[in-house]
């Protein structure tokens, strides 16, 4: 045991082999992979571990969260942001299924992540022993991959093999689950990065005949339109897109977890596809010519009833995942691969055009839009506070630069309709999965992966109290990240449901809420409430030139709902402006 | 819409590894999609496990399976096939009280035109043994149940493709790659 403490430690992958303890090598090969920050909570199984971070934490920096469901999160804010493999940490048993909803959130959203449980002794599994869960049995159906380790001598490759897989490809997250015995068993330690799996392919190949075949769909298109999402962003070829979108002339929107990769005052930008997306390009899927779907999965939130989806377009599918294809909507050419390089070479086959007829439709649908629903949401004459008004104070406060980390409901809406983004990775929310309770600790992770910029979590009053305790994380670790609670008093989502399809039955769904700023000053968190128009802008102004964390609740308007909307099961073109 | 229900047969490559189990029973289950038989073994390949799947779904399910259960790390390679695509067979095993063989004259007659193969005889029972097709395998049972059957049990479907796998070659090349 001694000799570990005289071994060099170093950044850099190992050559030579050292004798050190299972433990000690799981934070070695975390160091090999570059990980500065994990979210963890300790508890038996996994206390070899801590003891380890303990020695190095002048090398990693572990951050205690409240609650293993905060350390999943914040692990994702942190991928999320930065584009890195966020870390989370915890014990066997109860620490280990807190981690599976951040771990299911993952896994829908392609947020590359790596979980790592402690688990009960190996002679002991299979025992219900104490705090045994079976947790690889748990996070198989939502983890990209899973592992258990029983012998210390597997860890190093292990680990490797689950940084490669979480990261390369389509990302996601995986988890680890190492026994307590191979925590303490000592064996020759050596590091090697994994860099391919014989029966993973990551990346297919890009069949430039497919592309050739896009390119002469979209050079003789009348009416092309874009919808892009996140594999965009994932794959790092927000340059690629916006020079397709330029050359080719095309009006282009974006699904929730698309959002930000182009930024939102480019003219060629029509907005948000979706459920609550903008007039104008869902009500245009079902008339464009040709629908170029690019790093997007064709939710049922995005298209609305399938039967009747862009039947009239012909379809182009760019994904990185061949379980994408025709998994949801008929393709007529499918371009595989890497987003970047994909785009890269379309952009090569693409004639310059320009559609400004067809760009004009979109106009004159937000024209519509805008007198509609926007003007009431961001210029309102009524008395009550907006959701969108306050996201508007946000924008310009922040100058858009601020990457907007929300939750889920109304308010979630509202900020990715409204809020400005210059930078992409600047639209961090629960998409596919839609987990109340994200945005408090995926804030932390952010602004924690990104300290140079303003994050800016929009959070209602439900969600908020989902995982309310991260405060305390906030507060430990002077994370100075800025909370709005946009407080309705109200379950506002499901309201407004209530309201339009259950004849405003209000079952459960009000919310006595408790003195929020009162709570955050607990923390010694600056906390301020609004409650009247003229103290918003002062208000916000503060918070974003508050050097530390800052907790702003607006109180809003009770019973406002969020439009557009395509109620469930309707066409796209029938979307709803009340 | 109403695409028409076929037998597929599913075969899948993979690494020995096992969780994999789960993971592909998984994609069925979350589906709906009820499994007929499933059989795991090696493969030609040192190393390389094969699950033969049998389902009854349509060939669009079918791609959609196969892509799904591509998608796991460790799984090299899946495909799906018609039963026309494959040959392929079921085995079965009878446990019949051994008095029935010399009382019941019938049921040797049931053996012989049926290419049973008798396994094992003792004075309390014997066994017997049939590869075969389902149908073949269920005429025997009917015929048998006449007499009494203390135990039966049937395999599920082993199946190889008229085509071939190239699985070698596959992983050849993602060797060359590295
Ligand atoms: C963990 C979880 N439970 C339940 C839901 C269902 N749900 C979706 S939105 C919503 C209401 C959210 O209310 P609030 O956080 O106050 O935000 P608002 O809609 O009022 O802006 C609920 C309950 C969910 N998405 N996640």
């Amino acid at each position: 045991m001694k000799e570990t403490q005289t071994i060099e430690k170093t950044k850099t992958e190992t050559t030579k082999t050292e004798r050190i303890t299972g433990c000690e090598a799981i934070i070695r090969c975390l160091i090999a992979e570059g990980v500065d920050i994990l979210y963890g909570y300790p508890g038996g199984a996994i206390m070899p571990v801590y003891d380890e971070l303990f020695k190095y934490q002048d090398q990693i920096h572990h951050v205690l969260t409240r609650h293993e469901q905060g350390a999943a999160h914040a692990a994702q804010g942190y991928a999320r942001i930065s584009g890195k493999v966020g870390v989370a940490m915890a014990t066997s048993g109860p620490g280990a299924t807190n981690l599976i909803t951040g771990i299911a959130d993952a896994q829908i959203d392609s947020t590359p992540m790596v979980c790592i449980t402690g688990q009960v002794f190996s002679h002991l599994l299979g025992s219900d022993a104490f705090q045994e869960t079976d947790i690889v049995g748990i996070s198989t159906p939502v983890t990209k991959w899973n592992h258990q380790i029983t012998k210390a001598e597997d860890i190093p490759e292990v680990i490797a093999k689950a940084f490669y897989i979480a990261k390369s490809g389509r990302p996601g997250p995986v988890l680890i689950d190492i026994t307590k015995d191979a925590q303490l068993q000592e064996f020759d330690f050596k590091y090697e990065k994994c860099s391919s799996v014989r029966s993973y392919k990551p990346v297919p190949k890009t069949n430039i005949e497919s592309v050739r075949a896009a390119a002469h769909l979209i050079n003789n298109a009348k009416k092309p339109l874009i919808v892009w999402g996140q594999g965009v962003i994932l794959g790092e070829a927000e340059n690629e897109l916006k020079a397709v979108i330029e050359k080719a002339g095309i009006p282009s929107a974006w699904t929730i977890l698309g959002a930000s990769a182009i930024p939102t005052s480019h003219p060629l930008n029509v907005g948000m596809v979706g459920m609550h997306g903008n007039y104008a390009p869902n009500k245009l899927t079902n008339e464009c010519d040709v629908l170029i779907a690019i790093g997007m999965r064709f939710d049922d939130r995005v298209t609305g009833n399938l039967a009747t989806y862009a039947k009239q377009a012909k379809i182009i599918h760019f994904d990185i995942d061949p379980a994408e294809i025709d998994k949801n909507v008929k393709t007529d050419v499918a371009v595989l691969g890497n987003s970047k390089e994909s785009l890269a070479l379309l952009l090569n086959e693409l004639n310059e055009n320009k559609h400004e007829a067809w760009h004009q439709e979109f106009k004159d649908l937000y024209k519509i839009e805008f007198d509609k629903v926007i003007k009431a949401d961001l210029l309102p004459e009524k008395e009550g506070l907006t959701m969108g008004e306050v996201l508007k104070e946000i924008n310009t406060q922040s100058k858009g630069d601020a990457a907007i980390v929300s939750d889920v409901g109304q308010h979630q809406m509202i900020a990715c309709r409204y809020a400005e983004f210059n930078k992409t990775k600047s639209n961090i929310t629960s998409g596919g999965l839609g987990t109340m309770g994200f945005a408090l600790p995926a804030a932390i992770g952010a602004k924690m992966a990104a300290p140079e910029r303003e994050v800016v979590a929009i959070i209602g009053d439900g969600g908020y109290q989902m995982n309310i305790q991260e405060l305390g994380t906030i507060f430990q670790q002077k994370v100075p990240v800025k909370i709005v609670v946009l407080n309705n008093e109200f379950l506002g989502m499901v309201r407004q449901w209530q309201q339009l399809f259950f004849d405003k039955r209000y079952a459960s769904t009000e919310m006595t809420n408790p003195d929020f700023v009162t709570i955050a000053k607990g923390y010694h968190i600056e906390a301020k409430r609004v409650t009247k128009r003229e103290e918003l802008a002062s208000a916000v102004e503060e918070m974003i030139a508050s050097k530390s964390s800052y907790f702003l609740e607006v109180c809003v308007e009770k019973e406002d709902n969020v439009f557009p909307m395509i109620p469930t099961g309707a066409s796209v073109s029938d979307v709803r402006l009340s | 819409m109403n695409e028409e229900l076929k037998t597929f047969t599913i075969s899948v490559y993979t690494e020995n590894n096992i969780g994999l189990l789960n993971r592909i029973s998984a994609i069925f289950q979350r589906r709906h999609i009820n499994i007929e038989s499933l059989t795991t073994s090696q493969s030609e390949i040192e190393n390389v496990n094969r699950f033969v799947i049998v389902v009854n779904i349509s060939e669009t399910q079918a791609k959609k399976i196969v892509g799904q259960i591509e998608k796991q790390v460790e799984v090299i390679k899946a495909y799906y096939h018609t039963d026309n695509e494959t040959i392929f067979t079921e085995s079965c095993m009878f446990k019949i009280k051994s008095e029935l063989l010399f009382e019941e004259p019938q049921i040797q007659n049931i053996i012989k035109e049926s290419n049973t193969r008798i396994v094992t005889v003792n004075k309390a029972f014997f066994v017997l043994e049939k590869t075969g097709r389902r149908h073949e395998i269920e005429a025997l049972r009917r015929d048998l149940n006449a007499f009494g059957i203390m135990q039966f049990v049937r395999s599920g479907r082993i199946a190889v493709t008229k085509d071939e796998m190239r699985i070698t070659e596959l992983l050849k090349a993602e060797k060359n790659k590295q």
